[in-house]
């Protein structure tokens, strides 16, 4: 069968480094950190190499390595990445060696068990976005969530057991209902196609002939699974004390990069498999989204917890993506992939600078700060960029996501109203008041709190991690084209599926 | 030059970044400042080039479009970084330019000595950037760029001394108050920009406006798109209902508030409806809601400039009350006069507010005019200046403020809107009134400050401008002269910008034709009412100061309600603000999210361990139990099986 072996090297690098790291002496904390940033970093050359010999103008899946995992059932080893995944897969391996960094004074505890998570995590991560196989998928899907759990367990807050455990079992009790669909979709695929597989290729065919009835318990069971990764409203709320409860590294992988595997998982294969039950359920999606930009705006608003505060923030964040996805035109789509990035970006930027000074000062409370801005200056402009990205101003990233979702949702045939963009849009309001209002209370105004004085600015190792992703934040808001172009004909692809099920030229690799 | 215009663009940024990022390190205020300055001096040479290059072009080749890179590529939709020079945009950029490097140069001797020189004239620099992307762009996403870039920036400055306290908050809370109420008019503009991409797959001006003449679009469509747009320009151009936050804005230092907050930013939404021209055109019911809020706006702030006793406030509610007059001349139609008196306006009030600050810097950072008195033998160059920019702005002839707002006034009368024009004149009546009312207590009469203070002439970095902004408030109207003094030529400065204008005015009725001798008649009603409130002010503050508390007794209320500026500030704080932060906190949060949301979730966990305690009973070891457990199951399935037959 095909073997072009680049993803699985990908793929498996970070697994190998993981298992590699086990062999370190306990006390070697500084050679361990050292080896899984270089792990990482290795990790993000090969994905470089992929990027550059991605063909943007493929709609189809490349760098196909597939053979038969489990021989009766057609279950496969199947990876491959198109434009869908190209940017997160990116965005993964991108986001990995900074966390890693980012955590080298945070986490002095268990540093080997740490670093073993995270190259797991990375493994886990880069898994979801390549598998090509229901079966594969799931098992990457569900596999992911251990070493989260084991992250925010081990190294978190005060009440990580408790945030650990509802993190894990709500995305478990969500992802049985499609374990269930995904094994009746493959039985269901058998009558069309003649044979059993979990091949995502081939049951891409099979999806759209589901009588629409029964297409509609098939979305949801996907669905549910997906909306509680996102999170979408009203299954958010495990976020906030994952997050909380969550070290610096963990909510920046979980912010970054763990939550868009929900809204991959919409686009990847609620669309696709089932488009009929998609379009029909499209404006009911919409509206929880809708609700949730505005309502997670609200609480964030009010929060006196940075992170807190962050957390409700990505809920409202999120809630544009997904709009995006369900307006289904390529404005609108195109909006939400680079919207999943600029998440991963500003997000996580906020927190690594949110960790940042709460290494300093062991809390996140905001009304213990205020006044910082002259004590620490390069830490005031960070997190001054970073809400700029977020609150979407023109010129930088944030701006091109919400501009093109919104601007899609607003002309969408399948919502046919102006309403979700309209009432949308207004949540662009309350993203300034939250994000400011947050940086007026703590870097503005004179210094109250004694514990502040001897604040110290941020260290180099300190901005070597967050001007990578500044530099991404310009690049996408003055040239989001570079990122843009690679998604753009797999996103023209989708709407074919959606729009014209059955009709679409899908090759069968 | 027209072809290098983005270098207008591209040399502000540079001085941001060089001023940025270096500026702590170069501790050298003169050479900051000339990098600052002078970055703004080369925008505006370059700019005066492409003014004379595009003037010698014939009238329909004055357009220039200069394309840098492609920004955002989706679909239908293509925004590029490009940039259009035209008669209007060549307009404001000599105007931003030019008013901006005046005012750059003043700052170096008003922010002498302060601890963050460097950081304000890169905030400064940033600011043209970002105003120049406004005026220039050639796209609605372009301008919005720059719309959001200037509103940055004035959070950034109003904020700038961010420790300090201002009135019962902090600058912080002040600049904060300006972003979010620029947000909820940048809100409207981003729904403007998804009906006009909806209905005419385009962004870009030359294509929309086209489009506009060419597409069988409906009044209807048309109004909601102006309507929108129309409440963009209200938040950042404050006008009712969103001017709350401009009065506030002065918490930043004065240069600010002359360059962003009096002569450009605030004038952006001006700019914007005239180059929509032909949108508001085709939606003459929204023209009419512009022109109505404009003179609301205009006589409402001059009431409350009357009774206001902190010199920059009363400039602010002025600025505040001309940019009402400029809405008044766009909803007449006449989008040209608009543009006049946005130019003079940046001029005279540039002026008002930069003697203000030679006042305050002179007088210790006192801001209050009734502390103030006699100044006019300490600073002879402010004060003269002053006055000639106060005669300006009152309309006296010939200087540049009686052409520009006799021009609106003249239009809206017209245009058959004279119950507006009946308002215009009273404004006007008040205005004069107002700022001879502060020239008087601030410049005349006998000093009311104690021996501490010693007022003194500013430096001549800050008097020169003054008087290049003195001398521009007096000519700057001569190029605008009506057409019934200047005979052959017209109006010069109509026919300038009168090729931008043309579609609109090809969509409007104009009302029937009125004789010279009403324009005069009307000329002469507006000058003499100004007179007669200039000679009023000076009587009474110079003379009879026991008129004006007389009045303000007998008035208690009036006053009271004026003093406190309507308390529209407290209105929004009851009604809109505080039911969304407390319904946030109690309900939202408190109760949906933890209790409702939460609560259910961490209920179903509750229940299934409920369920697991009971029914972990049933596992009890007993083989006896399961037996008959077992013959139960039997007998149920063989019911159920006969029964089903």
């Amino acid at each position: 069968m095909e073997s072009n072996t680049l993803l699985t090297i990908l793929l498996f690098a970070p697994l190998i480094g993981a298992l590699l790291t086990m062999f370190l002496k306990n006390s070697q904390e500084s050679l361990i950190r050292y080896f899984g940033l270089a792990v990482s970093i290795i990790v993000f050359v090969i994905s470089l190499v992929v990027y550059y010999f991605f063909d943007s103008n493929n709609p189809d899946f490349q760098f196909i390595h597939k053979f038969r995992w489990i021989e009766n059932l057609n279950v496969f080893y199947f990876v491959g990445v198109d434009g869908l995944s190209i940017l997160l897969v990116l965005l993964t391996t991108f986001l990995t060696p900074l966390t890693l960094l980012s955590s080298w004074s945070g986490i002095t505890s268990r540093v080997k068990e740490f670093t073993f998570f995270m190259l797991m995590l990375e493994f886990g991560m880069i898994g979801v976005f390549l598998s090509l196989d229901l079966f594969l998928f799931y098992v990457f899907w569900e596999a992911m969530l251990i070493p989260m759990y084991f992250i925010i367990g081990i190294w978190g807050g005060e009440q990580r057991i408790y945030a650990s455990i509802k993190f894990f079992i709500y995305t478990m009790a969500g992802s049985l209902l499609m374990l269930v669909a995904i094994i009746w979709l493959a039985v269901y695929a058998s009558g069309f196609l003649g044979y059993f597989t979990t091949s995502l290729v081939d049951l891409y065919q099979a999806g759209p002939t589901i009588p629409v009835s029964i297409q509609g318990f098939m979305f949801f069971a996907f669905a549910l699974s997906f909306a509680i990764k996102v999170p979408l409203f009203p299954l958010h709320t495990w976020l906030p004390d994952a997050h909380v409860q969550a070290p610096t590294a963990g909510s920046v992988i979980l912010a970054g990069v763990l939550l868009k595997m929900g809204t991959y998982g919409l686009l990847r294969f609620n669309l696709p498999l089932f488009p009929q039950a998609s379009i029909e359920y499209a404006p009911f999606i919409s509206v929880l989204a809708v609700v949730g930009i505005i309502y997670g705006a609200l609480v964030a608003m009010v929060q006196t917890d940075m992170k807190k505060l962050v957390a409700y923030s990505s809920v409202a964040h999120l809630g544009f993506v997904v709009l995006g996805i369900f307006s289904m035109n390529q404005i609108a789509i195109q909006g939400s992939i680079i919207q999943m990035i600029n998440h991963g970006l500003s997000t996580g930027a906020l927190f690594i600078l949110v960790g940042v000074i709460y290494e300093r000062t062991h809390t996140r409370e905001i009304s213990e700060y205020g006044g910082i801005a002259r004590l620490v200056p390069f830490y005031s402009f960070a997190l001054m960029f970073t809400s700029l990205s977020s609150i979407g101003l023109p010129g930088l990233n944030g701006f091109v996501g919400e501009f093109l979702i919104l601007t899609g949702a607003f002309k969408s045939s399948v919502l046919n109203s102006w309403l979700f963009s309209i009432v949308a849009a207004s949540g662009v309001i309350f993203a300034a008041v939250y994000l400011l209002w947050m940086y007026q209370r703590v870097v503005f105004g004179e210094v109250k709190n004694p514990k502040l004085s001897g604040l110290k600015d941020m260290t180099a190792r300190e901005i070597l991690v967050v001007i990578p992703i500044f530099i991404f934040i310009v690049w996408i808001g003055l040239y989001p084209n570079t990122f843009l172009k690679l998604s753009d004909k797999s996103t023209s692809k989708v709407i074919e599926q959606v729009m014209n099920p059955g009709k679409s030229n899908l090759s069968l690799p | 030059m027209t072809q290098h215009i983005y270098l207008t663009i591209l040399l502000p940024l540079l001085g941001f970044l060089v001023n940025g990022i270096f500026g702590p390190k170069i501790k050298n205020e003169k050479l900051i400042g000339i990098i600052g300055s002078g970055s703004i001096g080369l925008s505006f040479i370059i700019s005066v080039i492409s003014f004379f290059e595009t003037l010698n072009l014939p009238v329909d080749k004055r357009q220039t479009i200069v394309t840098l890179f492609p920004w955002i590529n989706v679909g239908n939709l293509n925004i590029n970084f490009s940039y259009q020079v035209d008669q209007l945009s060549l307009v404001m950029a000599l105007l931003v330019t030019g008013v901006g490097f005046i005012i750059h140069v003043y700052s170096i001797g008003y922010m002498h000595g302060d601890k963050a020189f460097w950081r304000f004239f890169s905030y400064l620099n940033l600011f043209i950037f970002a105003m120049m992307n406004l005026i220039l762009a050639d796209n609605f996403v372009l301008l919005f760029l720059g719309w959001e870039g200037v509103g940055l920036c004035s959070y950034l400055l109003i904020g700038f001394w961010y420790d300090r306290k201002f009135e019962k908050s902090t600058t912080a809370d002040a600049g904060k108050k300006a972003f979010i109420v620029n947000r909820i008019g940048d809100f409207g503009f981003l729904v403007g920009m998804f009906l006009i991409f909806m209905t005419f797959g385009s962004l870009n001006f030359n294509d929309v406006f086209n489009r506009a003449s060419i597409f069988n679009v409906s009044e209807g469509v048309f109004s909601l798109i102006a309507i929108s747009l129309f409440i963009g320009a209200t938040g950042k151009s404050a006008q009712i209902p969103l001017f709350v936050w401009l009065p506030d804005a002065m918490a930043g230092p004065t240069p600010v508030s002359a360059l962003i907050h009096a002569a450009t930013m605030v004038t952006a939404g001006v700019y914007m409806v005239a180059r929509c021209s032909v949108l508001f055109a085709s939606a003459p019911a929204v023209l009419i809601v512009v022109a109505v809020i404009g003179i609301l706006t205009a006589i409402v702030a001059a009431s409350i400039g009357l009774v206001q006793n902190d010199i920059k406030k009363v400039l602010a509610y002025s600025t505040i009350s001309q940019l009402g007059y400029m809405f008044l001349g766009l909803g007449a139609g006449a989008f040209g006069a608009g543009i006049f008196h946005v130019m003079t306006h940046a001029f005279f009030k540039a002026l008002l507010f930069l003697g203000a600050g030679s006042v305050i810097h002179a007088m210790h950072e006192e801001q209050d005019i009734q502390r103030y008195g006699g100044l006019k033998k300490f600073m002879p160059v402010t004060s003269k200046t002053f006055i000639i920019a106060a005669l300006a702005i009152s309309g006296i002839p010939p200087l540049s403020g009686f052409f520009s707002k006799d021009e609106i006034l003249w239009y809206t009368y017209a245009n058959g809107l004279w119950f507006l024009w009946v308002i215009g004149v009273i404004t006007a009546m008040l205005t004069a009134f107002y700022m001879f009312r502060l020239y008087t207590l601030t410049f005349e009469g006998k000093s009311r400050f104690g021996s501490d203070k010693h007022p003194h002439e500013s430096p001549k970095v800050m008097t020169i401008p003054l008087i290049i902004l003195a001398v521009l408030s007096v000519i700057g109207g001569l190029i605008g002269i009506p057409e019934i003094f200047s005979g052959e030529h017209g109006n010069r400065f109509h026919n300038w910008l009168s090729p931008i204008f043309k579609q609109a005015e090809r969509k409007m009725i104009i009302f029937g034709t009125h004789s010279h001798f009403e324009e005069i008649a009307l000329m002469t009603i507006s000058v003499v009412g100004a007179a007669a409130a200039i000679w009023f002010a000076r009587h009474i503050y110079l003379n009879r100061p026991s008129i004006a508390e007389n009045l303000s007794r007998k008035f208690r209320l009036t006053y009271n309600l004026l003093l406190n500026k309507y308390f529209v500030d407290e209105a929004y704080d009851y009604t809109i603000v505080n039911p969304i932060v407390k319904g946030s906190t109690s309900f939202l949060w408190k109760i949906a999210d933890n209790k409702i949301i939460d609560g259910t979730v961490n209920g179903l966990a509750k229940v299934v361990a409920i369920i697991s305690v009971y029914s972990r009973k049933l596992q009890t070891g007993l083989a006896q139990f399961y037996a008959i457990i077992m013959v139960l199951g039997i007998t149920l399935a063989l019911f159920w099986i006969i029964l089903s037959r």
